[in-house]
C-alpha cells in the first residue's frame, strides 16, 4: 500500500516537543506518513502517545513548544484546530464528546462548507447513510444528538462515518480499538484499509494491541517510550512487541 | 345524551369608555371604578379586601430571600397606572401578530381567548368538546379563583385587587379536548403613561379530563414602559392532565412579574413549559403542589438574556402525597450584559413516601459581562424518597467546542451550532406539538439577535419533528 512520498507530500512531524501542565511530555518526535500509508505507534501507558495525537490536532491544554507539523506543503503548527482539519488532518480521539441538540449532518455540512469537498445536506445524508451501513452503525443513531447516549462501540463507528464523510488526507487514531468488540474492530480496520486505497488516506494509529493490524496493514511500526520514538520497523515489530512487551525499551 | 359543557369564561369587565382612559395609580378610588354593577358581589368584596391587604404590606425588597439577586428595588410602582380600557384597534393588531408573525393556524385551535389591556375578547371557533363556549360565568369561579394562590405578596395582592377580568378555563369531568386553547395577552404601545396590567387566569380541570393551553404574552417592542403582573392558577382533578405552555416576548422596557400556582390531584399530570425571551425584568415564579397519590409534574423552562435583561426563575416542587414525581429542567443563556437567576426548592413533606423529584438547571454564559446565578435547594422530611439536583453555570464547554471545531467547523459556526443545540435540547420537550414550530421560530430569532446570523442547518429538534410527523421511519428518540 505504500506509495513513495515525493518531495514535501506527507504528514511530517519534526522535532516535536510538547508540554502538558507545564511538564514536557514529548521530547522531540520525528515521523513521516505518506499518502495511503499506515503507521502504528505503540508504547506503554504514560509514554506520551495521546499527547502526540492531541498536539497534532491542536487540542487546548497541550502546548507545542518546538518542532514542526506539516501536511503536504502546509505548516500546521500554530493553526486553529478547524484549520488543521481543513488542511487535511483529523483525529479520532479516545473519548468522543456529547454535543446535545446538535446533529452530525449539520457538523459535517459546516465542516465541508467552503472546501473542495463541499456537499449539500442531501449529499451529506447520503454519504452518512452509506458509511453507517458499511461500518454496522444503526442509521437511527445518525438522527440523534451527536454522541449523546451512545455506547462505546457506537461512538467509534460514528467517528468512522465522520472520517469517511470528511475524507481527510491524514487521520490520527488514538486507541480506536478501545471499547470495540472483535467484530466491530474488524469492520473499523477494514474500512480504514479500504480508505488508504480509495482516497489515499494516510493513517497514524496509536494502539496497545496488535489485533487492529489484522485487517489494517501497517507499513511501519514505531515504539514510543517516555516521549521519544525509540525504535521503528516493519509490521513484524508489532508481533515482536506482543511477545516481548515494552520492558526491553524501558 | 347532552355533552358536558366546557366553559371558557371571560369575566364581566367594566364599561369601556371610547378611546380608553388611564387611571392614575393604585388607589381605592380606582378600585371602585373597576367594580361596577355587573361585577359579582364576592369579587367586589375580594378586590377591596386584597387592596387593603396590599396597603398594609411591605413592598417587595431585595433584602428578602425571594427577591435576592433581582433589581426589584428599582421598580417604582407609583410610576404605573391602572388601565381598565384599551384604545380601539389594538385587538386587530394582536390578531395579525398571531396569524402572521407567529404562524398560527387558527383552525388548529379549539378556541382563542384574547386578552388585551383591560379587555378580554372572546373569539375563536366557539366549539370546545362539542359544547358551546363563551359564556360569561364568573360566578362559577368564586370557589376556585384564589383557591390555589392564597395570600401572596404585595404584587399578588395588586393582581387580586386590580385584575380587570379573569380568563376561566373550566373543564368538567371526563372531557378530553383535541386541540389546544390559545390565550394571548397583547400589550399595545399607544399610551402616554406607563400602564400596569394584571392578567388573571384560572384553569380548573375535572376528573380524567385533558386540556392543553398555550399562552402568549407579547406586544410591540417600543412601549415606553409597562408593568405586567400575571397570576395563573391551575387545579388538575384526579386522573386529569394539563399541559400549559407560556411564551413571553414583551418589549425591553417592560417589567414582567409572573406567578403561577398549581394543585395536582391523584394520578393527575401537569406539564408546564415556559419560554422567556422579552422584558427588561422577566420573573417567573412557578409553584406546583402534588396533593394526590401518584400525582406528577414536569416543568421545563427556557430563557435567553440579551442587552441588560434579567431573567429570574423561581420554582417550588411540593410533594404532599405518597408516590408523587416531579421533574424540572431549566436551561438558559445570557449574552451581552444580561443576567439570570434560577432558584428552586424541592420540598418533600412527611408522608410523601416513595416520591421522586429531580431539578436541573444549566446556564450558558456567552459574554464576559453576562452573569448567571443558580441556587438549588432541597427540604426533605421523608426517608424513602429519591431526589436529585444538578446545576451548571459557565461558557460553552471547551471540549465540546474543540470536538466540533476539530472536524473543520469554523469557531463562530461551532459556537452557534452548540448554542442552538443547547436550546433545541429543551425546546424539543415542549408538551404541545402545535406550539413547537412557533416556539422554535421565536427562540431562533432571539438567538439570531444574540449571536448573529445562524447556520440554516437542521438540529436534533428537526429530527424529532420528522419523527413525529413520520416522514422518516427510522428517526431516533430525541430526548
Amino acid at each position: 500500500m505504500s506509495s513513495a512520498s515525493k518531495g514535501s507530500i506527507g504528514l511530517k512531524v519534526h522535532g516535536l516537543k510538547a508540554e502538558v501542565g507545564g511538564h514536557e511530555v514529548l521530547h522531540g518526535i520525528d515521523l513521516e506518513v505518506g499518502p495511503g500509508e499506515v503507521h502504528v505507534v505503540m508504547g506503554p501507558n504514560g509514554s506520551g502517545k495521546s499527547t502526540l495525537a492531541h498536539s497534532l490536532v491542536g487540542r487546548p491544554g497541550t502546548n507545542v513548544t518546538a518542532g514542526e507539523i506539516r501536511v503536504d506543503d502546509v505548516e500546521l503548527t500554530g493553526m486553529a484546530s478547524f484549520e488543521r482539519a481543513r488542511a487535511g488532518l483529523v483525529a479520532v480521539l479516545q473519548q468522543p464528546v456529547e454535543v446535545p441538540g446538535v446533529l452530525l449532518e449539520s457538523v459535517l455540512v459546516s465542516a465541508l462548507s467552503g472546501t473542495d469537498r463541499e456537499l449539500t445536506l442531501e449529499g451529506v445524508r447520503r454519504c452518512m447513510g452509506e458509511e453507517a451501513a458499511a461500518i454496522g452503525l444503526e442509521p437511527a443513531i445518525l438522527r440523534r444528538p451527536l454522541n449523546v447516549d451512545l455506547s462505546g462501540g457506537e461512538m467509534k463507528r460514528n467517528e468512522m462515518v465522520q472520517i469517511a464523510a470528511l475524507r481527510p488526507k491524514y487521520c490520527v487514531l488514538d486507541e480506536i480499538d478501545s471499547g470495540l468488540d472483535v467484530d466491530a474492530l474488524g469492520m473499523v480496520a477494514s474500512r480504514l484499509e479500504r480508505a488508504t486505497g480509495e482516497w489515499g488516506l494516510g493513517v497514524l494509529a496509536i494502539t496497545h494491541f496488535e489485533r487492529l493490524l489484522v485487517e489494517l496493514k501497517a507499513d511501519a511500526v514505531h515504539v514510543m517510550v517516555d516521549g521519544r520514538i525509540v525504535r521503528s520497523g516493519g509490521p513484524e515489530l508489532a508481533q515482536e512487541l506482543e511477545h516481548t512487551g515494552y520492558r526491553p525499551y524501558g | 345524551m347532552p355533552l358536558p359543557s366546557c366553559r371558557v369564561s371571560i369575566g364581566s369587565g367594566p364599561e369601556i369608555p371610547v378611546g380608553g382612559s388611564i387611571l392614575s395609580s393604585f388607589t381605592a378610588e380606582n378600585l371602585r371604578t373597576l367594580n361596577h354593577q355587573d361585577t359579582p358581589k364576592w369579587l367586589c368584596e375580594r378586590r377591596v379586601e386584597s387592596y387593603n391587604a396590599f396597603e398594609s404590606m411591605p413592598r417587595p425588597s431585595e433584602k428578602e430571600e425571594v427577591w435576592r439577586y433581582t433589581p426589584i428595588d428599582a421598580l417604582d410602582l407609583d410610576a404605573y397606572s391602572i388601565l381598565p380600557a384599551l384604545p380601539r384597534g389594538a385587538s386587530e393588531v394582536g390578531q395579525g401578530y398571531l396569524e402572521k408573525e407567529l404562524f398560527f393556524e387558527p383552525t388548529r385551535w379549539s378556541s382563542t381567548v384574547s386578552g388585551d389591556l383591560g379587555q378580554r375578547e372572546f373569539s375563536g371557533n366557539g366549539l370546545v368538546g362539542g359544547a358551546k363556549v363563551g359564556g360569561l360565568e364568573l360566578d362559577a369561579a368564586e370557589e376556585s379563583l384564589g383557591s390555589v394562590m392564597r395570600g401572596g405578596d404585595a404584587l399578588v395582592r395588586l393582581n387580586d385587587a386590580f385584575h380587570p377580568d379573569a380568563v376561566v378555563v373550566d373543564i368538567p369531568d371526563g372531557v378530553r379536548l383535541g386541540a389546544p386553547i390559545l390565550i394571548y395577552t397583547w400589550l399595545p404601545d399607544s399610551f402616554e403613561t406607563r400602564p400596569a396590567y394584571f392578567p388573571r387566569t384560572l384553569v380548573r380541570v375535572g376528573e380524567g379530563s385533558d386540556v392543553r393551553i398555550v399562552e402568549v404574552v407579547s406586544g410591540p417592542l417600543r412601549v415606553k414602559g409597562a408593568l405586567v403582573v400575571p397570576v395563573t392558577e391551575i387545579v388538575v382533578g384526579d386522573g386529569g392532565s394539563v399541559s400549559y405552555v407560556t411564551l413571553q416576548t414583551l418589549g425591553s422596557n417592560v417589567w414582567h412579574i409572573a406567578r403561577s400556582a398549581s394543585r395536582v390531584g391523584e394520578r393527575a399530570k401537569l406539564k408546564l413549559f415556559t419560554v422567556g425571551l422579552g422584558s427588561h425584568y422577566d420573573r417567573v415564579r412557578v409553584d406546583v403542589s402534588l396533593v394526590g397519590r401518584g400525582a406528577s409534574s414536569e416543568l421545563n423552562s427556557v430563557y435567553l438574556g440579551r442587552d441588560d435583561q434579567v431573567h429570574d426563575i423561581r420554582t417550588q416542587q411540593d410533594h404532599n402525597a405518597p408516590q408523587t414525581t416531579s421533574d424540572l429542567l431549566c436551561k438558559g443563556a445570557v449574552a451581552d450584559s444580561s443576567r439570570s437567576v434560577y432558584s428552586g426548592l424541592i420540598r418533600i413533606s412527611h408522608g410523601a413516601v416513595r416520591s421522586e423529584a429531580m431539578q436541573t438547571n444549566h446556564n450558558l454564559v456567552l459574554d464576559e459581562s453576562a452573569h448567571a446565578d443558580s441556587v438549588p435547594n432541597l427540604d426533605i422530611k421523608e426517608n424513602d424518597v429519591r431526589c436529585s439536583h444538578a446545576s451548571t453555570v459557565g461558557p460553552i464547554d471547551e471540549d465540546r467546542r474543540f470536538y466540533v471545531e476539530s472536524r473543520g467547523v469554523p469557531p463562530e459556526t461551532a459556537e452557534r451550532l452548540i448554542v442552538m443545540g443547547f436550546f433545541d435540547d429543551i425546546v424539543s420537550k415542549c408538551p404541545i406539538e402545535e406550539a413547537d414550530s412557533f416556539l422554535r421560530a421565536e427562540v431562533g430569532s432571539g438567538l439570531k439577535d444574540a449571536l448573529g446570523e445562524l447556520p440554516g442547518l437542521p438540529n436534533a429538534a428537526d429530527a424529532g419533528q420528522e419523527h413525529r410527523s413520520g416522514s422518516t421511519g427510522s428517526a431516533g428518540q430525541v430526548r
